[in-house]
């Protein structure tokens, strides 16, 4: 297969990068951040080169990046910026922000460890308190899903008029080096035309945003964003389907990994389905009917299309790496409400595996299967190594 | 004295229109009127969360000809960037950015973004409606309020000087960095000017005398400006480049009559309008040497 396609070895942020230049943004506020720098320094790299037409501001904070991406993008420019962990936090105002601006931002996150205490290790904390703030949010497991997904946030964040975060997991993800099929301009051109709001800053057609509202405009507002939402699901299959049709990637809204026969599946995001897949297999050897379900698009949850690719499973087992003191793990708590009143509903099983970058090999992951077969399901989520 | 007609004063289109929501006799409305006739259609306003967010008015209204964006009040240079900058990237370089932030905004939590983009010389005129306290939510202190003054958060009056904008912002190197008021119009209207005739990073204070907040009777709103500057409490400078200094107005009366007209300034004893006296001399000269050092190494 060449469909003009140029195949490197890439780090996770290098092709969240070539997936940034590839889609042309005009504008790129930015500030360091571990482990997110290599996305912003191959950037600037790009531009010095003379690759990347984009005006990029080497702001003071991760609050001024968000902070000057968002009247940027309502100005009528295509906007791009990546962070991690704390700079997601600071930005979190912000991230309200742009969500009830409308503003099409897309934004790659590196899921980091949140402090105190300091750490630098991957766990999604630090988006998953982010998903009340409107954004988009995808999961990827692989250095290839994040460039093509960063190219598919485009089309679905503007087609919706919502920004769009795309979460890797810190080193898994951001620093391993794989084999990245770079696609070409022209082919990305076709698939994601210039951006063009139907609304902008412009002299020439005086209009403003922030004025204050009234109660009823401020809540047919949110209606409004969240009818917008309700559209993503079938956007972002779309997105991938043509995306498909280009490349032969398609990644799904939810993946469903040898689940046809499946009675017991694993449901997680991130770099941790990669450790699932190599246990599903395992499993398999073994006779167990084992699947993974990998939920690509965890915002808007895609309630509809979880309860499809679930249907009918006896045991749910899911991988939460992340932590939300008093509940738990947040996707185990989201699925269960996901679930909640279905037909012969599976038993759902939430375990905080990988809480603040614990390893979780393949052969863990089969024995908790194994073991959530032989146990009841808790409504808490249980703490495993 | 030369009677000006209403009309020489604002000869160009008003581009902030009547109805808005300011209080009666406000300053910050009458200069914004003039500043914004200066800068002319071609702008787009940054309003952060102000005094002046709520004269812009409330959604679908707006006192402004020129679009609006308010952000969030302590992002407002950091947003004026981000727009400045989209606004290249379409080739509209001629259309001016321009914040009207009020003194919250931007000498307490708007500080540290407008010291970023100072620092990179963003293209954009900042203007600062110094009304020397959070107005808006009933006059607290913020780190503009005068030494002594009383507010809602200092109740027995200011233990410390007012933070030193105007340097500060001129020791980042930026273009030009100076103070107005609407009590000296012409000054102001020629500060105005000058700012829009110039690229990078533009910080214009203007000193935004609060009827409600200072005490101040309604009808002595531009006595209070006038009043600031003849003291001394305000002087009117231009620093260009961050080096040439120019005082544009002498101090020719003592701090109490300024101090006479406001109700924030009632309950200082003699010692302290003494004190006070003594550190507005005292900057005056130090400002007065900067004025001969630059105008030293002009010649």
């Amino acid at each position: 297969m060449n469909r003009g396609e140029t195949r490197v070895l890439l780090t996770g942020n290098h092709a969240v990068a070539w997936g940034a230049r590839l889609a042309r943004p005009k504008g790129a506020p930015v500030y360091p951040i571990t482990p997110q720098t290599p996305v912003l320094e191959l950037l600037t790299e790009f531009q010095a080169r003379g690759e990347f037409d984009a005006e990029i501001i080497t702001v003071e904070s991760e609050h001024s990046v968000m902070s000057a991406c968002i009247p940027a993008s309502l100005a009528g420019v295509r906007v791009f910026t990546a962070t991690a962990s704390q700079g997601l936090l600071l930005m979190h105002e912000l991230l309200h922000y742009a969500a009830g601006a409308r503003a099409p931002i897309v934004m790659a996150n590196v899921n980091r460890t949140v402090a105190s205490p300091w750490a630098f290790w991957p766990d999604q904390t630090d988006s998953l308190a982010q998903r009340d703030t409107g954004w988009i949010q995808y999961y990827v497991e692989s250095a290839q899903e994040a460039l093509d997904t960063v190219l598919q946030a485009y089309r679905v964040a503007e087609a919706a008029l919502l920004p769009a975060m795309i979460n890797l997991d810190a080193f898994y993800v951001s620093h391993a080096l794989e084999p990245v099929s770079i696609p070409a301009q022209a082919s990305v051109d076709a698939y994601l035309p210039p951006f063009d709001p139907p609304h902008r800053l412009d002299p020439a057609r005086p209009e403003s945003w922030g004025n204050v509202v009234s109660q009823d405009m401020y809540c047919r507002h949110r209606q409004t964003a969240e009818e917008a939402m309700t559209r993503v699901p079938a956007l972002a299959a779309e997105a991938d389907r043509e995306w498909a049709e280009r490349t032969g990637r398609a990644w799904g809204v939810v993946e469903r990994y040898r689940c046809d026969d499946a009675t017991s599946v694993v449901v997680t995001m991130g770099s941790m389905c990669g450790s699932a897949r190599a246990a599903v297999d395992a499993l398999r050897e073994e006779g167990v009917a084992a699947g993974l379900a990998k939920l690509r698009l965890f915002r808007p949850l895609p309630v509809a299309a979880l309860r499809a690719a679930l249907a009918g499973m006896r045991d749910v087992v899911v991988l939460d790496r992340n932590h939300s003191p008093g509940l738990g793990g947040v996707l185990h708590q989201e699925l269960r409400a996901a679930l909640y009143g279905m037909d012969r509903a599976p038993r759902v099983h939430g375990l905080l595996a990988g809480v603040g970058g614990v390893n979780v090999p393949p052969r863990r992951i089969a024995d908790f299967v194994r073991e959530a077969m032989q146990a009841e399901p808790r409504p808490e989520s249980v703490w495993v190594r | 004295m030369k009677t000006i007609a209403l009309q020489e004063l604002h000869a160009d289109e008003p581009m902030l229109c009547a109805g808005h929501a300011a209080c009666p006799g406000c300053i910050d409305a009458l200069s914004v009127r003039h500043v914004l006739a200066s800068l002319g259609p071609n702008a787009v306003a940054v309003i952060p969360p102000s005094c002046m967010a709520i004269i812009a008015g409330p959604q679908p209204y707006s006192s402004l000809k020129i679009p609006v964006y308010q952000p969030t009040l302590e992002a407002s240079a950091a947003a004026a960037s981000g727009l400045r900058r989209a606004l290249d990237a379409q080739g509209k370089r001629d259309t001016l950015v321009v914040v009207l932030a009020g003194d919250g905004g931007t000498y307490d939590i708007g500080f540290q973004c407008l010291s970023s983009a100072a620092e990179r010389n963003e293209d954009f005129l900042y203007i600062c409606l110094d009304n020397e306290g959070y107005m808006n939510t009933g006059a607290q202190k913020s780190s503009s309020t005068p030494h002594y003054a009383k507010t809602g958060s200092t109740p027995a009056g200011k233990l410390t000087r007012k933070k030193n904008l105007t340097e500060i912002m001129a020791a980042h190197g930026v273009p030009y960095v100076a103070t107005a008021s609407a009590g000296h119009l012409a000054d102001m209207q020629r500060k105005v000017a000058k700012a829009k005739s110039l690229r990078g990073t533009r910080i214009l204070t203007l000193l935004i005398p609060c009827l409600d907040g200072w005490g101040v009777d309604d009808d002595m709103g531009l006595a209070a400006a006038r009043l600031a500057v003849e003291t001394g409490a305000f002087p009117l400078l231009e620093v260009e480049d961050g080096v040439r200094y120019t005082v544009n107005a002498g101090k020719t009366r003592p701090i109490g009559e300024y101090l006479a007209i406001q109700r924030r300034y009632r309950h200082m004893d003699a010692a302290q309008v003494s004190a006070l006296q003594a550190e507005i001399d005292e900057g005056w000269a130090r400002l007065q040497q900067r004025a001969a050092t630059s105008a030293g190494a002009a010649m």
